[in-house]
């Protein structure tokens, strides 16, 4: 559930251009520990989860292409469910405590909270056309975009995985998404969104390989003098 | 899953048959032999039957599963039902054999019971048809991920075991078909008003490739606890269950139910039945 986290934390964005921007960058990480353990907790509990996934899809796939299953886990049907039902806890855990950490600390409004749709488009056109800085422990417009979306598809696949699991005992939360077919689609596609953020997120961790060792390891935050 | 190419499968073994490897194996075995096999070899490129440490955490969050699972269970909450209108159309054949090798009941065929339970006297058709009935149209959710809807009508189970006196302080009823398939229900779940004994579809009677004459049908449960099978592609297909006697319906007393073996194609059968316990939906 930490997944977002990867790249950049922030007390103060990109966006926000208040006056003490340079005041406590000093002491301050780019990502506090309880984020970087929260962040590969979840990390390794949604690869996990979309691995097993796939090995519960194969056995009746909705779309026309199934899942090789050296890229599955748990080998067949029963393992990959062995999996799915055992790592949702983990993820469940670790994304009640982020999202209790993210409200409760100031995270999520700080640092996750997209700003307008015109920052957006701004920060997106300026990434495009490589003109964005990238400073560590501050968020731009479309990294906030992008966090604050997959953690809520991945409140998304995680409220549809129980609606599915249990139809009947859970048979309300099946019902708020329109039935258990629909519940399985929409999990499916929650599964694909995560699935391309992570490229995209890669990816941007390839551009920044820094931003990598201050997840693992810790580095400070970076300072925040505006498009450089 | 109907494949016209479905192999023959052996039947399903049965748990005499195999109790004294359970006895010998325990869960933790049969786990790290059978469970998560093709898992972790992309991760380690190992074994893994070697990884006994993955599937002992597995297990424990299986069976930490099973205790939300029995929790979140509730006798009187129902499964939604659907208009008859709804049934699907056209109506979905499964077993673990292909429809062409569906086995017909035999000429002598009744309903044993047995276990902890007062009257043991055999059961025929026309005797359980004389019993209160009950009709109901609901989902039926494959462990695959497809469902469909389905009418069912029969003998609800729970009016079954009270009329043949069965100790309803027992855990577990278990279920043999006679072609084969067996599986069992933790004894809540087969009190729950909508488990029933079924004796007809879309109200005719059963015929055999719908599990005639008599076939178990759990909306609380994955399908396969209603009836199905496993082949040994791992493919699984549903079977229209059949209820035989020897022992047919039996109330097992404070026994571990599932069971295992070390061969693959049961283990495949029994730790998919095993998975599937307290598998309320």
């Amino acid at each position: 559930m930490a997944m977002p986290e990867l790249a950049m934390d922030s007390r103060h964005a990109t966006m926000v251009r208040g006056p003490c921007v340079h005041d406590e960058r000093a002491a301050r990480l780019a990502h506090p520990l309880p984020i970087r353990v929260m962040h590969w907790i979840g990390a390794a509990s949604v690869i996990c989860m979309m691995l097993s996934g796939w090995a519960i899809y194969n056995a009746s796939p909705s779309l026309p292409l199934t899942f090789p299953r050296w890229m599955t886990l748990g080998g067949w049907l029963a393992g990959g469910i062995a999996w799915h039902i055992s790592v949702m806890w983990i993820l469940f855990a670790d994304g009640i405590a982020y999202l209790l950490y993210g409200f409760s600390t100031g995270h999520f409004r700080q640092d996750i909270r997209p700003p307008g749709p015109r920052a957006v488009i701004r920060d997106l056109v300026a990434a495009l056309t490589g003109r964005l800085s990238h400073r560590m422990g501050h968020y731009n417009a479309v990294q906030r975009l992008l966090y604050a979306g997959v953690i809520v598809v991945i409140c998304l696949a995680v409220a549809t995985g129980l609606s599915i699991w249990k139809p009947v005992q859970l048979g309300w939360l099946t019902d708020l998404f329109g039935g258990y077919q629909v519940a399985r689609f929409i999990h499916l596609a929650a599964m694909i969104c995560i699935a391309l953020f992570i490229i995209v997120h890669l990816v941007l961790v390839m551009i920044f390989p820094r931003t990598l060792v201050a997840m693992v390891a810790g580095a400070p935050a970076e300072p925040n003098d505006g498009v450089r | 899953m109907t494949r016209p190419d479905t192999p023959r499968v052996k039947p399903a073994v049965t748990a005499d048959e195999i109790r004294p490897e359970l006895i010998r194996l325990g869960r933790r075995g049969m786990l790290a032999r059978g469970l998560s096999l093709g898992a972790l070899a992309l991760l380690t490129g190992c074994d893994l039957s070697t990884h006994s440490g993955v599937d002992a955490a597995l297990w424990t969050m299986l069976r930490f599963n099973d205790r939300v699972q029995a929790a979140l269970f509730s006798r009187t909450r129902l499964a939604q039902t659907y208009p008859i209108s709804a049934v699907t159309n056209p109506f979905r054949f499964n077993a673990y054999y292909a429809d062409w090798q569906v086995r017909e009941t035999p000429a002598d065929w009744h309903l044993d019971v047995s276990g902890l339970i007062a009257d043991k006297a055999p059961w025929t058709i026309d005797k359980m048809r004389a019993l209160p009935q009950r009709a109901q149209v609901t989902r039926h959710i494959c462990i695959e991920g497809w469902s469909q809807i389905e009418q069912w009508s029969g003998v609800p189970l729970h009016v079954f075991l009270q009329r043949v006196g069965a100790d309803l302080k027992g855990r577990y009823v278990s279920f043999k078909s006679f072609d084969g398939y067996s599986t069992s229900v933790d004894v809540p779940s087969a009190l729950h008003p909508q488990t029933i004994l079924a004796l007809n579809f879309l109200g005719r009677p059963l015929t055999s490739e719908w599990g005639a004459p008599v076939r178990l049908r759990i909306p609380t449960k994955l399908g396969f606890k209603s009836a199905k099978k496993y082949q040994r592609n791992f493919r699984h297909q549903h079977l229209s269950r059949r209820l035989l006697g020897r022992p047919g319906l039996q109330l097992v007393f404070r026994v571990v139910m599932h069971v295992c073996s070390i061969q693959s194609e049961r283990q495949v059968t029994t730790c998919r039945r095993h998975l599937s316990d307290y598998r309320h939906i």
